[in-house]
């Protein structure tokens, strides 16, 4: 086992490759501009391609135009460059085309900072594109995870037939931990039938579209899509558990905030309140399972997010009703302290306002 | 157990970004669970710049330690003002008093002031002060392998590290020397 230390997004850049990457489109953004960096020096070595594009906008088309030749291709931004490829994310849901879209956020809205952030959960989640379209969306929280979920993206890419997202932030981006590349197996990839690759005269041309106007066909289509999303919803939800079966306050928090509620929850467990945490791997499909199986003894549900409060929608959806679920949030780039999360953890067990 | 929480601050250019990789890397080689975190931003040569450190028996949460630091080793003044309330109490803030002249105000950390620039010229190169400065905090913590510590410097420095390894390691055992002379006690509160 060779450890050696990274820094989050070198980690993801080195992992595409080792996962089989040979396309990269983007446009530089702090903080994820290690990754671009990274490949630009690397994806030419392996006889891949790295092209900085105009834009965010002709990067995902790109993204669109390799993958619909049946390369394995990325792109990697930050939040405002994200937003600007949501039409582009859409075409790529509609017509199946497999890639890897990577979103090291930052605070928003707008242009906002540069600092790290959680405030695109919605759009990771719920999309800034049109119609009736799901991306899986992959929340690492170290920087080892960072290495197998890139590869996993890849793979979940080609085997569904759709664009996955990776749901970093500048925190996880910048750090540097020990990382290891020994284990990574990859799976042969299922063979492209649909690829374009040019007919020659020997076979009918297939196209590769997203416009239908016939509604009936139409409705098919996303009948269609919605079965995809129904299997991937059913087999790829993934989360951690940490000390929840005899908690009484159970934390919930995703990718580097869920490092900090960990802080928080050990901190209480010294001072002998039981705390627990349930961080989900997957932000789509949300894990409910864990929520759903919270023991009676759990009384309150607080989500931490680096966001006003969006991931707690859907812990609220997962619990139903049947448990208060409280909220903390810091945004714009401020990151909350493990002191804060155990201040509002007494808080609430004390019966304080939720 | 290892719990290090160190916080490495100076001005851009000073090294304090890979005083900080050196001493994550040998936490790393001497088995422990470590990350490295820098703050970043519209940085520039000349404006501050700091990085969190932490070493641990156990897996890191918050790699950010601005807050509850068992360390700072501080290399400028600006960083002296910005993060002397960021240590714990009973911790330890190593000044580079080549450059810091103010006096520590916390009475309840340990002070260790280190004439880094000076010890480095010494050694053949300013440059090397950060290593000074490390080479003091290696001293105290006694939570670093020497050997660990030099096979970082070749990891984060590559191909440089060969001509400029007697340097640093003469840089080091400045550092770690200088703590026995400069040590000022902690006074009663």
């Amino acid at each position: 086992m060779t450890m050696t230390l990274m820094k989050g997004n070198e980690a993801l850049a080195l992992a595409a490759i080792r996962g089989g990457c040979t396309h990269f489109f983007g446009y530089p953004i702090t903080p994820q501009n290690e990754i671009p960096e990274f490949l630009a020096r690397e994806l030419p070595k392996i006889g891949g391609v790295f092209i900085q594009a105009e834009s965010e906008i002709g990067a995902v088309n790109m993204l669109y135009g390799a993958a619909a030749v049946g390369c394995r291709v990325m792109t990697s931004s930050s939040s405002p460059g994200l937003a600007l490829m949501q039409e582009g994310i859409s075409l790529l849901a509609a017509a199946e085309m497999p890639c890897v879209i990577v979103n090291v956020m930052r605070g928003g809205p707008g242009i906002g900072g540069i600092q790290p952030s959680q405030a695109d959960y919605f759009q990771m989640t719920r999309g800034g594109g049109n119609g009736d379209y799901r991306v899986p969306a992959l929340a690492p929280a170290t920087v080892q995870e960072s290495v197998s979920m890139m590869v996993q993206a890849f793979e979940m890419a080609d085997c569904y037939r759709t664009p996955v997202f990776i749901v970093s932030d500048g925190m996880l981006g910048q750090m540097m931990e020990p990382v290891e590349f020994d284990n990574i197996e990859l799976k042969e990839p299922p063979e492209k039938e649909w690829k374009l690759t040019g007919h020659g005269n020997v076979r009918k041309p297939k196209t590769i579209k997203t416009l239908m106007l016939d509604p009936a066909r139409l409705e098919a289509r996303n009948f269609e899509l919605q079965e995809k999303f129904q299997k991937i919803a059913a087999a790829e939800c993934s989360w951690e558990e940490y000390l929840i079966d005899d908690a009484v306050l159970v934390f919930t928090a995703y990718g580097s905030t869920a490092r900090i509620a960990r802080n928080a929850v050990d901190q209480l467990r010294e001072e002998g309140f039981a705390a627990g945490l349930i961080r989900p791997r997957t932000l789509w499909p949300f894990p409910d399972k864990p929520f759903q199986q919270l023991a009676s003894r759990c009384q309150t549900v607080l989500c931490v997010e680096m966001s006003c409060g969006q991931m707690v929608d859907d812990v609220r959806l997962a619990v139903n009703g049947k448990l208060p679920v409280a909220f903390y949030g810091r945004c714009g780039g401020m990151i909350p302290s493990p002191e804060e999360l155990v201040a509002k953890a007494k808080n609430i067990m004390k019966g304080g306002r939720q | 157990m290892c719990n290090e929480r160190v916080l490495c601050a100076g001005f851009g250019g000073q090294g304090v970004m890979s005083l900080g990789q050196l001493l994550t890397y040998a936490g790393m080689l001497d088995g422990k669970h470590v990350t490295w975190m820098p703050s970043y931003g519209p940085e520039m040569r000349g404006g501050t710049a700091y990085c969190s450190v932490v070493v641990s028996d156990n897996p890191v949460g918050s790699p950010i330690v601005t807050t509850n630091a068992t360390c700072a080793i501080i290399l400028n003044l600006p960083s002296l003002e910005k993060f002397e309330k960021s240590v714990v109490s009973g911790g330890a803030i190593f000044v580079n008093s080549s450059l810091i002249q103010k006096k520590v105000n916390r009475k309840d950390v340990r002070v260790y002031a280190i004439p880094a620039n000076e010890l480095a010229a010494v050694c053949g190169n300013p440059k090397a002060a950060n290593m000074v400065m490390l080479g003091a905090y290696l001293a105290v913590s006694k939570e670093f392998s020497l050997e660990s510590v030099i096979e970082a410097f070749k990891k984060v420095f590559g191909e440089k590290a060969g001509r400029m390894l007697d340097l640093n390691i003469r840089a080091l055992k400045e550092g770690a020397a200088a703590v026995n002379a400069t040590i000022e006690l902690p006074k009663a509160a």
